[in-house]
């Protein structure tokens, strides 16, 4: 990336990047594609240590960045997770971290402490678009006295049936709501769900009847409309940082092999119908680059751009990371879509990432009402 | 310079008072350049000559340009907060490209100092408008390729050929060409550039119409044409090293630092109906498959000037290459051609029509539509970026060539070359 970094910075992003290099290297991986959780107990705490979970929180919760400026030093880190192909929940974590870190009570301080610590991971179940169609959205919430009582079901979700604390959205009679809720509370059933991904967990969760105090409860009663709104951004800007890492490691894979492979005794880095599209894919990637960065900066400076700018991020690399991705799978040939070549664990990354917390098509409609909104104002 | 520089944010304040005080808001032909007639054209460009005189005796003409040619000597950095300053309000359009880019940025970079002396003060006055003779005919890509002769006869050149594509050369005063001047060297070898007056006799210019009826384009037909010495730039058959760097300030276009040009959002006026304008006028707004489109119209508007941001950022920082320009080109051509699209689709029928008492042209989302091809064409086809981005950005294997190491007279030309 091009942001100006700081020595700081270069230090957090080189620290993990060698960290990640060493731990989860793609061999290691492939040998955790069967593994319940994908990745080793102390891999998660010490990558902890090294900051992975406290840049969105406030300082004055224990939390802070290098740069002040959290969600764009995290988006760093984040394209060092895309460019390996690194496991672990690191969105949904950070996400859950920042939205309790708004919230007082004993459970979110111990639940916050925990997820800081990579002691307790913590999942979001947001479900589909319940953003711009509450009532949609596949979780009720509704008050009995001084408890919540949450129904419904959702998924995907992100390290369900790992998670300790599950940061659960859903309709109330007045709005949204969201609520923190244990993951071993009575009435919370987990079920784990093959993934796309081999280097990520899903699960699919159930509330039946679930009852917690409202002190559980992460923002006011039926407020939470902005707050869901607020943690979808600042997920789409990690989500497609992670992505561009991915695109940028599927591209130079694949310019390394359009030079190694001969064809009719040429290099097939020689054929101008190839090496055109290796232009258009440079053109896609540097452009996902580039919307990319200017949405974590319009994120971190809440500029009047910032919605606007991360959904076009969220809808641009979404569809054009996975275009990429499949092109050079196309120019792999049939050893692109083997298990024994590195390129689908960049594939499964573009992928999924496209869809989580809202695809392009989702993207495009809400930027398509925030144009609407401008216009009408004006 | 002894004193130290104005810091942009004095600057800025400074820029946006004067502008605040001294310019009006933007016109309508300021955006588009599209006049009704030549009436109006030429009352525009009048008013835009007016315009630069006025910036000039305000002290912000030229931003970077040298002190000596009198400029301000300041950086880019200054230029885009005078830029940015500078949106909403009427500004001189029809100078911005290509008088002071690539005419006056090449001029800087190569002329002599009496030919610096004669015309960079001039333009910044907005006394002299200048266009770029180019493209011929039988060209197209390949922009080396010029037929356009000059022949040394005593103190000066004679010039003979034809040009094209040059917007606006019919009310234009001065062009800058490139021209062959060796026909035994190869083809990259035998090309020199000078400067000429347009407005002088063996200089005929008929214009071009476009499918859409607008007839900015125009070509030039040169007949023994004499340029003196004095107006050659560079060195005799050395034209190509500065035909690079011309392009290469071609591509910048309006990013150029030596531009003056209103950027950013302040306000997004335009003469075009938005696609949400366009939508709602078919009846589409509410059509959830309308709403994506209208949506990867904005998503595309956002990407490509973020693009084209990162890739200035990285050219003046050198963690790009300058050739990087060439992605910023392919992308703004393939996503201008998908946003023309989209405002078709989201037209429907009514893009076919106007009513000319009641509409302006663009509400025919058509007729945009039949042009859309022209940002992939104009300026470097999408085709040859695709080859510079593959070659000198990715470093993947040239392209073979018929031209290489030959002499350009023996360069095979085909039947329409002659």
């Amino acid at each position: 990336m091009w942001h100006e970094t700081s020595s700081d910075q270069e230090l957090l992003i080189t620290t993990t990047g060698r960290y990640l290099a060493d731990r989860v290297p793609l061999s290691v991986q492939r040998k955790f594609q069967d593994d319940p959780v994908g990745f080793s107990p102390s891999y998660w705490t010490e990558g902890a240590e090294l900051g992975w979970m406290m840049m969105l929180v406030d300082e004055d919760r224990g939390g802070g960045s290098v740069s002040g400026r959290g969600l764009v030093d995290l988006a760093m880190l984040a394209y060092e997770f895309g460019r390996r192909a690194a496991p672990g929940p690191l969105v949904d974590c950070n996400i859950v971290a920042s939205a309790l870190c708004k919230s007082d009570g004993a459970l979110q301080e111990t639940a916050l402490a925990e997820i800081m610590a990579g002691e307790a991971i913590a999942s979001s179940c947001l479900g589909s678009t319940p953003w711009h169609k509450p009532g949609e959205a596949t979780i009720s919430i509704r008050r009995d006295g001084d408890e919540v009582v949450i129904d419904g079901q959702v998924r995907p979700v992100e390290s369900g049936k790992q998670a300790k604390y599950l940061l659960v959205t859903g309709k109330s009679e007045g709005g949204m709501t969201q609520v923190v809720v244990p993951s071993d509370a009575s009435g919370v059933g987990v079920k784990g769900l093959k993934s796309i991904d081999v280097t990520r967990r899903f699960a699919s969760v159930t509330f039946d009847g679930v009852r917690v105090p409202v002190d559980a409860l992460v923002g006011t009663f039926d407020d939470a409309h902005e707050a869901v709104a607020h943690q979808i951004r600042q997920a789409s800007v990690l989500l497609c940082s992670e992505s561009v890492g991915a695109m940028e490691a599927a591209f130079a894979m694949t310019m390394d092999w359009a030079f190694d492979r001969y064809t009719f005794g040429r290099a097939i880095a020689s054929y101008q119908a190839l090496k055109h599209r290796f232009a258009d894919m440079k053109s896609w990637l540097e452009a996902s680059h580039a919307i990319t960065d200017a949405a974590a900066d319009a994120m971190a400076d809440d500029t009047d751009l910032a919605a606007e700018t991360v959904c076009a991020a969220k809808a641009y690399v979404g569809e054009n990371g996975v275009e990429l991705a499949q092109d050079c799978v196309q120019i792999h040939g049939g050893i692109g879509v083997t298990y024994e070549h590195d390129l689908h664990f960049f594939l499964r990354r573009v992928t999924l990432d496209r869809l989580l917390y809202g695809t392009p098509a989702e993207h495009r409609r809400w930027l398509a009402a925030l144009q609407i909104d401008k216009e009408q104002a004006a | 310079m002894s004193e130290t520089m104005e810091s942009v944010e004095d600057f800025r304040l400074r820029a946006r008072a004067w502008i605040d005080d001294n310019l009006g808001p933007i016109q309508r032909f300021d955006l588009t350049q599209d006049c009704k007639d030549d009436e109006e054209e030429l009352v525009a460009v009048a008013r835009d000559r007016a315009l630069q005189r006025k910036i000039f005796d305000g002290g912000f003409a030229g931003i970077v340009m040298p002190r000596e040619y009198g400029g301000l000597g300041l950086t880019a950095e200054h230029n885009r907060a005078f830029n940015e300053e500078l949106a909403g309000h009427e500004y001189p359009s029809r100078l911005a490209v290509p008088t002071f880019n690539p005419c006056a940025s090449v001029l800087l970079e190569y002329g002599t100092a009496e030919q610096k002396a004669a015309h960079l003060p001039a333009i910044l006055k907005g006394e002299e408008v200048w266009v770029q003779l180019l493209s011929e005919p039988g060209g197209g890509s390949d922009v080396a390729g010029i037929t356009t002769s000059a022949v040394r006869d005593g103190e000066d050149w004679v010039l003979n050929g034809s040009k094209i594509w040059t917007s606006r050369a019919w009310w234009a005063d001065w062009g800058i060409i490139l021209a062959r001047t060796n026909w035994d060297a190869p083809k990259h070898k035998g090309m020199t550039v000078f400067i000429l007056p347009l407005q002088q006799p063996g200089v005929e210019i008929q214009r071009i119409i476009r499918l859409n009826g607008e007839s900015e384009a125009c070509q030039e037909f040169f007949t023994d044409v004499r340029i003196p010495d004095a107006d050659r730039v560079g060195e005799v058959d050395d034209g190509w090293t500065i035909g690079s760097r011309w392009m290469y300030h071609e591509r910048l276009g309006h990013n150029s630092p030596f531009v003056t040009h209103p950027v950013g959002s302040k306000k997004a006026e335009s003469s075009e109906p938005t696609v949400v304008a366009i939508a709602r006028k078919s009846g589409r707004i509410d059509d959830p498959a309308a709403r994506e489109l209208i949506g990867e119209h904005r998503e595309l508007a956002l990407v490509t000037q973020q693009l084209q941001r990162r890739i200035a950022q990285g050219m003046t920082s050198g963690k790009g290459n300058t050739d990087l320009s060439s992605v910023d080109r392919l992308f703004r051509g393939v996503s201008s051609v998908r946003r023309s699209t989209i405002a078709f689709e989201l037209a429907g029928a009514s893009a076919s029509v106007w009513d000319e008492e009641e509409e302006s042209a663009t509400d025919a989302v058509g007729m945009n539509f039949l042009m859309r091809q022209v940002a992939c064409i104009g300026g470097g086809t999408t085709e040859i970026s695709r080859n510079v981005v593959a070659e000198r950005v990715l470093g993947m294997p040239r392209e073979p060539s018929g031209d290489r190491g030959v002499a350009f007279r023996d360069v095979p030309r085909g039947p329409s070359r002659s």
